[in-house]
């Protein structure tokens, strides 16, 4: 579980986060919404470790455990992970390098390859990490990375952008599979069994609500100026702000 | 070789163009005797540790020849394949003639104070020839070893790879443990025939106290491929080199990349010059520089003479833990259609790229150890997969006393 309590927090001379409560449940997974410059990759930033988010009160509970403080590695072996939408590229680094280096952190072993080949992105084993890399190839790489590195909480900052709608099902299918939405088509347990069992946590910023047409989501979040200011269905969170905007839509919900 | 001796005797005092200079008087130059072995497995665990950092197997398998010398004295000298030669050099002038349409005729014997040097009291150095068309499946490897404190070690060195053939050099410049201080005199000349291919792979491992003064030049006939590898990370006095090639043949290709390491006490002063002087030349220099606190200086020549020739000169520095790294690429084009460029970048590591790695796990430390690799890597084509591991393991071996 994920517990975010009062957490307040600043870049630079700016409090970019204001009282943010937050909980996401074993198996669930959230939307967040809000327009540009809210604070939702703040949040993701925040909660992921980055040391220019500067915390100024509140704190983070991760499997029962502080993480408030904690350095990004350790975070990253708790189990929580993140799909970046800009990722630096590394000189000299290659993506099969940065699979094992994933792989590392679950302290059981990938197969470049093969998970490659889910991705269609075998050809860029030997590539640079994210040189050169078009908006798609990027999302390909970082589910990559994350299928390697298999967290129990992941964040997408916008899975959807740069992605063409061939690749957007194709996007769709692997997060769906990293947070468990997929349903098998052979199992043994009914699938109101397969869904309790569910353990794999998400939060998922998006413009544009693409990505649900790929997977449930269990509860939207609208961020407003650093304040989470509504929770509610997916759905209807992003229709009143499709229909009304995003400033009309905090108003009405609040 | 009267005129050669007075050349350098009249060179005897001057100074070199760049680089500290040193007052030669303030080593020694005499001879010191070592024995020949025929199999060098004998030799004492630290020497044969610091052999193999440079990338000299003493077993010498996998190798198609060893020159090994020490101080001034050759321990050791064969080939182990047909169709090359390994031969110390003193011994290749006095018994074949032809070595003599190669000595001194690419570097300058009165260049400055060291080549003259090294012709005024020559201890010895290689001749290695791969003979027309023969294709070395194994490296050649060579050392020179430096054991006594305080020599001056002169050395010349030929490199010929005859019409056709294919020859690849691991080299390796190294100092005893426990040596301090010590000079360091190579003149290396450099023969690519037509449609040869020859790779030089030189690492180097000096000590704290060393200073060094490599001259070295190449030509490249019509169809030749010269392949010019350069390592050095671990500390070092003072360095200066500015190892020149000609690409005097039509469709000759030279390739010049350096991975310098910086440290405390250091200064590096290394180039590279090209001079594409026949149509469709092609050139390349890359290097890579790290400093941990030692002042490096990185740079790089490209000479384009006739029209339609390519270069591209790469020079990129990281400053690690303090120290100074001075790029200065040149590019000069005295014809039209010459298509030349080049890229210099100094700059630390981004914080950007730590906080990705360690959002996947890695300590910081592994973060920054993991870049610093990968800025160092640089894919060398047509360089055998061996001499490529064994550039990556001194990469790996410096790496340890970088973090």
């Amino acid at each position: 579980m994920l517990v975010i309590e009062d957490l307040r927090v600043k870049i630079g001379d700016k409090e970019v986060l204001r009282h943010i409560d937050l909980e996401i449940k074993p198996g669930e997974v959230h939307v967040l919404f809000g327009p540009n410059g809210s604070g939702k990759t703040s949040l993701l930033m925040t909660i992921m470790g980055y040391p220019q988010y500067e915390i100024l009160g509140g704190r983070i509970l991760f499997k029962g455990e502080d993480i408030t403080r904690m350095p990004m590695n350790q975070r990253a072996k708790l189990g929580v992970g993140m799909s970046y939408q800009r990722p630096p590229a590394i000189r000299g680094v290659k993506t099969r390098q940065m699979v094992d280096i994933c792989a590392k952190a679950k302290e059981k072993p990938a197969d470049a390859g093969a998970l490659s080949r889910l991705v269609n992105f075998e050809d860029f084993l030997e590539r640079e990490i994210n040189l050169g890399f078009s908006g798609g190839e990027i999302k390909r790489s970082e589910l990559l990375q994350l299928m390697a590195q298999d967290p129990d909480f992941i964040m997408f900052d916008e899975p959807e952008s740069g992605v063409d709608l061939e690749n957007m099902k194709l996007v769709g299918k692997i997060i769906a599979g990293l947070l468990q939405r997929d349903i098998p088509s052979k199992t043994e347990k009914s699938i109101m069994a397969w869904k309790g069992a569910r353990t794999k946590m998400g939060l998922i910023i998006t413009h544009t609500g693409y990505i649900l047409d790929y997977l449930q989501a269990d509860k939207a979040q609208l961020l407003y100026n650093g304040v989470l200011s509504c929770k509610s269905n997916p759905g209807e969170i992003l229709q009143c702000v499709s229909d009304f905007g995003y400033e009309e839509c905090v108003r009405c919900v609040l | 070789m009267r005129a050669l001796k007075d050349q350098a005797f009249e060179a005897k005092d001057k100074k070199a163009a760049l680089g500290e200079d040193l007052d030669l008087s303030t080593y020694s130059g005499t001879e010191v005797h070592h024995t020949y072995l025929t199999d060098l497995r004998v030799l004492p665990d630290g020497d044969r540790k610091r052999l193999l950092a440079s990338g000299v197997d003493v077993s010498g398998q996998g190798r198609g020849g060893t020159y090994l010398q020490m101080d001034t004295s050759v321990v050791h000298s064969h080939a182990a394949q047909e169709g090359l030669e390994v031969l110390p050099i003193k011994e290749a002038l006095e018994k074949h003639p032809w070595v003599q349409d190669y000595y001194w005729k690419l570097v300058k014997v009165d260049q400055d104070k060291y080549t003259a040097a090294a012709e005024l009291n020559l201890h010895n150095g290689y001749v290695i020839r791969a003979l027309p068309g023969a294709k070395a499946a194994w490296p050649v490897q060579a050392c020179l070893y430096i054991e006594k404190e305080g020599l001056a070690q002169s050395v010349h060195n030929l490199i010929i790879a005859e019409e056709g053939s294919e020859l690849h050099i691991i080299t390796g410049c190294a100092t005893a443990p426990g040596l301090k201080r010590g000079l360091h005199l190579g003149v290396s000349e450099f023969f690519v025939k037509k449609n040869a291919k020859l790779s030089f792979t030189m690492i180097h491992n000096w000590a704290e106290e060393m200073d060094v003064r490599p001259r070295s030049v190449g030509v490249v006939e019509e169809g030749g491929l010269f392949l010019n590898n350069y390592v050095c990370m671990k500390p070092v006095r003072s360095l200066q080199m500015y190892p020149t090639t000609y690409l005097r043949g039509k469709g000759a290709v030279a390739r010049f990349y350096s991975i310098l390491v910086g440290n405390p006490g250091s200064v590096l002063d290394v180039g590279g010059r090209i001079v594409l002087e026949a149509p469709e030349t092609r050139a390349e220099i890359i290097s890579r520089a790290i400093t941990n606190g030692g002042h490096i200086i990185a740079r790089g020549d490209l000479q384009g003479k006739v029209p339609g020739v390519r270069a591209h000169l790469e020079c990129k520095g990281l400053i690690l833990h303090g120290g100074e790294i001075h790029a200065i690429p040149e590019l000069s084009g005295s014809a039209e259609g010459v298509e030349m460029s080049h890229e210099a970048a100094v700059g630390k590591i981004a914080q950007e790229e730590i906080h990705y790695l360690m959002s996947r796990g890695l300590t910081q430390d592994e973060a920054t150890a993991t870049i610093v690799r990968g800025f160092m890597s640089v894919d060398i084509p047509g360089l055998p997969a061996d001499l490529k591991a064994q550039i990556d393991r001194a990469v790996e071996e410096s790496e340890k006393d970088m973090m």
